[in-house]
């Protein structure tokens, strides 16, 4: 059966999407979903949540989230969110804070990577979407990454298994200490 | 006075010339390693100091420093300042790729003693001796005379983007380091492998000590020494991140005449990364 896989759908937080063209997309694919007999909807998804931090200054941090393979290397860039806003490409100084991602898979990159980058989200949970995203990927053991880093404030990474391709249900969470709140991993077998 | 304006200037040729012999250290240190983005700028320290990396002895003449970019192009020091312990410089990066920061220079040296006792070294500070100048500015017939053939290299790497080495091949002058670890790719708990080669043949026997940075907080210095293998070949690996000073020394007696040995050192600054 075929699927639908809404990739624009992929950077857009629950809680923050703001009323941007990919947004209006997004609104119209609803509807469109029911005009197509094989559409499937998975639930495939990823929630990254950050704390509301007190601090005086507080910046956004910068989150890259990837699948690796069980010795750590980088097999899909999933989302980088950074400042995406700033002139000449600035906001890209400080891709190299979320070290694990930069050496894994962002030095080599050519910024900003189709469908993956997109702006920093704001304290709370944020969805992204997975369907469709690990297709390619070959069967085995694999990790969901997820690192944090923020300007005067401190950096995490977090990772969950996943095996795939994905054979039964997978609900699996992780918790973080300080930049990471907790990140929810949820998949259902391919149809 | 002229004397000790002699022996001043005699003391810092040895310091230029092989901070091993002397206590002092060399180093270039970058104030970081790997950058982000379509451009940046890094700055640098350059010193001859005695402790790591706190500079507290001699300016090193930062003029006296090459870069190249990744794809081996110069590129122009800026900001050049000459502090009282250290000389400072910014270097933009604006190729992705490894650039490479490095002096090298190879010299006949001799010392000597004159029939009043008193020792001499030639050629003079900053100069490089020859054999044709040799014969005529050293005393064949000296007390004490040692002859040596020098080479030395001062070098660090900095990165924009991923590490390169395309700019980085072995010259076949002096010792040099071959990069096994790309040395913009060191990471705590993962070997970093070297290979040192004496004027292009493996230098077996090398000795190399490595310091971490914060040397003056320590009781003891705390340093790593290895001595490479048949290979020239050393691994090191680390569990602190930070900026890392080697030293390395080559000595044998393979020189050519007027020559009796030949001696070599390699000095690198490189970071060890946090995963």
């Amino acid at each position: 059966m075929a699927k639908v896989t809404p990739h624009f759908l992929s950077l857009t937080g629950r809680q923050n999407r703001p009323n941007t063209l990919v947004n209006a997309l997004y609104r119209l694919t609803v509807p469109l979903a029911f005009l197509g007999t094989t559409v499937t909807v998975q639930a495939d998804e990823l929630e990254v949540t950050f704390p509301t931090l007190n601090v005086a200054e507080y910046h956004a941090p910068y989150v890259a989230v990837w699948l690796a393979d069980a010795r750590g290397k980088r097999v899909v860039d999933i989302a980088v969110w950074y400042d995406t806003d700033m002139a000449n490409n600035e906001g890209e100084k400080w891709l190299k804070d979320l070290r694990m991602w930069w050496r894994r898979s962002g030095r080599s990159a050519s910024m900003p990577i189709d469908g993956v980058s997109g702006a920093t989200h704001r304290p709370g949970t944020s969805s992204i979407d997975l369907n469709g995203r690990f297709e390619d990927v070959p069967a085995g053991d694999y990790f969901v990454w997820v690192e944090a880093a923020r300007e005067l404030g401190g950096r995490e990474t977090l990772k969950v298994p996943l095996s795939l391709p994905v054979k039964q249900t997978v609900n699996t969470s992780a918790q973080g200490q300080h930049e990471l709140s907790s990140i929810q991993l949820l998949m259902e077998p391919a149809q | 006075m002229k004397k000790s304006l002699l022996i001043g200037a005699t003391a810092l040729a040895l310091t230029l010339a092989s901070p091993f012999s002397e206590a002092h250290r060399v180093w270039i240190k970058p104030s970081t390693t790997s950058v982000s983005g379509d451009s940046e700028w890094i700055t640098f320290d350059v010193a001859v100091a005695n402790g790591i990396f706190h500079p507290d002895h001699f300016a090193y003449p930062a003029e006296r420093l090459s870069v190249v970019s990744p794809t081996g192009k110069p590129v122009d020091i800026q900001n050049q300042q000459k502090l009282r312990y250290r000389s400072v410089f910014d270097v933009e990066l604006t190729e992705s790729g490894t650039y490479k920061v490095f002096n090298a220079s190879q010299s006949l040296v001799a010392f000597w003693k004159d029939e009043e006792g008193e020792r001499h070294f030639w050629p003079g500070r900053g100069k490089t001796g020859t054999v044709e100048e040799f014969y005529q500015a050293v005393p064949q017939d000296a007390d004490d005379l040692n002859v040596m053939e020098t080479a030395n290299r001062l070098e660090t790497y900095v990165t924009l983007g991923a590490p390169t080495a395309d700019n980085n091949k072995l010259t076949g002058k002096g010792l040099e380091l071959k990069a096994l670890t790309h040395p913009n790719d060191a990471y705590t708990g993962e070997p970093i492998d070297f290979q040192f080669f004496m004027s292009g043949d493996k230098a077996h026997g090398t000795k190399v000590i490595v310091v971490k940075d914060g040397e003056k907080y320590r009781d003891t210095a705390g340093g790593v020494e290895v001595t490479a293998d048949q290979e020239g070949k050393i691994s090191l690996q680390f569990d602190e991140p930070g900026m890392y000073w080697l030293e390395a020394e080559y000595e044998d007696n393979k020189a050519k005449a007027p020559a009796k040995k030949r001696r070599a050192s390699y000095v690198l600054v490189f970071e060890v990364l946090p995963l």
